[in-house]
């Protein structure tokens, strides 16, 4: 057997992702994230915030629920089913930045948790950062 | 001029040494799945009381190795060789396990197919007379496996259904030039392979052609078929790996399904313990081998095995260089009477 052929019967013989469950599954654990996200936000406008100061103290709560189930080890669990619903909120970001300080601990705060911390989040930063720029030169062009 | 070669990847060992004793120590998972009565030791704690994952699977084959000398009756300074490697970079589970032995070390990197690289090597020093006793061990742990390879474990990720479980746990086996058995008589070496699988989420795909071109090898060398053997176990192929096996082997006329098995679908419970494809990491076919298949190799259970334990030989920057997983396979044939 060839390479390219051995490669296409591998694939077939290999079983896919269940794409319709997970994506069922992304979307109602995400959506209920998002929904907690609405609570929080609601809460904190009652509360008599601005609405500057409702965003931030939104976006903190949920990073702090991110991590805190992270670091007991919970968000794992959650996201072994929800997949993008887990990744694509804040919570997901706050998850992919606490989940390598935890592993790395054993190397030292400088070299591990310091070093490592962003090993997964360092990406998206940079992209989102680069992706950002591009839109805000498109929007003062256009205007 | 060679004596005890024969054909292209075979040694034929002129006496057979013996596996004299064997010891597997594995971790929860692998001691709540279907081999749990056959492990000479489970740890429930898979920090093994220690601070990192690297220390903890340093020290489940630093266990396998102390006591598997003791369960011979021997001491360490018996052991001639001792034939050591891991998954995790610099095979460093192995080199701190071996730290206080004082047994001359030899160390070993086929990922995955580390056990039978290094039981076969040690076949081939007791047979040429260069040791009385040598060592064989691997291990591998599912958390420092997951640190080095894939994500950090609490990080959100899904698997697919391809991907297999890194199995806790070590296996240690003594072979002697002495002994009743049960008897290394053939030693087939595999060649790297490469059929172009870059998944790293599919080893079992990516390491089918390994096993496969090396049990055809071993036919070929040795003259025997599937009805030679009572069993052929590769190493963690897993369920995907398994079948593509079977496959490859029947297109080149060999039928093996009713013979084959594979320890990367024996060690777990694929109904409650989520596994996916089933079980990988070098401590996989060690457990399996020092465990089941060595017990029932004493009972009479199997009285002729190819253990081919498989490797899937990837590093992580190759990967992302862009690079396909090469693999090996190696197999070691092991009987309970040498003159079959």
């Amino acid at each position: 057997m060839q390479k390219q052929e051995y490669k296409a019967y591998a694939e077939k013989k290999s079983p896919n992702s269940p794409l319709w469950l997970n994506m069922l599954k992304a979307f109602l654990i995400g959506g209920l994230i998002c929904v907690l996200g609405e609570g929080v936000r609601h809460f904190y406008t009652n509360w008599g915030l601005s609405l500057e100061e409702v965003a931030a103290a939104t976006s903190i709560t949920m990073v702090f629920l991110g991590v805190l189930l992270t670091g007991i080890g919970i968000y794992d669990n959650i996201a072994k089913h929800a997949g993008a619903g887990t990744l694509v909120p804040i919570t997901g970001f706050a998850n992919s930045v606490a989940s390598p300080a935890i592993e790395y601990k054993s190397e030292g705060y400088v070299l591990g948790v310091g070093a490592k911390m962003f090993i997964i989040a360092g990406p998206v930063i940079v992209y989102g950062t680069v992706a950002s720029v591009i839109a805000g030169l498109i929007y003062y062009f256009i205007h | 001029m060679s004596t005890k070669h024969i054909g292209k990847q075979t040694a034929q060992l002129a006496s057979p040494p013996t596996i004299t004793e064997t010891f597997s120590v594995v971790g929860s998972k692998e001691g709540n799945g279907p081999l749990r009565t056959y492990f000479d030791e489970i740890v429930e704690d898979n920090t093994f009381g220690e601070d990192s994952w690297e220390k903890a699977e340093s020290k489940f084959m630093s266990t396998a190795i102390q006591k598997v000398v003791q369960k011979a009756s021997l001491s360490t300074s018996d052991i001639q060789y001792l034939l050591a490697g891991d998954l995790l970079n610099q095979c460093s589970s192995a080199h701190y396990a071996v730290r206080d032995t004082n047994i001359p070390f030899m160390g070993i990197y086929g990922a995955c197919s580390t056990m039978a690289e290094g039981l076969g090597l040690a076949g081939l020093l007791v047979d040429g007379g260069f040791a009385d006793h040598a060592v064989a061990t691997t291990s591998s742990h599912f958390c420092s496996a997951e640190k080095q390879f894939r994500f950090p474990l609490e990080y959100g990720g899904q698997r697919t259904p391809t991907a297999q479980w890194t199995v806790t746990g070590s296996g240690a086996a003594v072979v002697s030039a002495q002994g009743g058995g049960p008897y290394i008589t053939h030693v087939t070496t595999g060649k790297v392979v490469d059929m172009g699988i870059s998944d790293v989420n599919n080893m079992g795909a990516a390491m089918a052609p390994a096993a496969a071109d090396t049990i055809a090898a071993h036919f070929q060398d040795t003259g025997f078929g599937p009805s030679d053997y009572d069993l052929i176990v590769t190493g963690d192929l897993g369920m995907v790996g398994r079948q593509l096996n079977i496959d490859l082997l029947s297109q080149q006329g060999y039928e093996v399904s009713d013979v084959i098995d594979d320890c990367g679908c024996m060690i777990y419970d694929f109904e409650t313990e989520d596994v996916h494809a089933g079980a990988s990491g070098c401590g996989c076919s060690a457990s399996v081998f020092c465990s089941k298949l060595i017990q029932e190799l004493r009972s009479g259970a199997i009285k002729r095995l190819l253990f081919v334990a498989t490797g899937a030989l990837m590093s992580t920057t190759a990967i992302k260089q862009g690079e396909t997983i090469p693999c090996v396979a190696h197999a070691v044939r092991i009987v309970t009477d040498k003159t079959n």
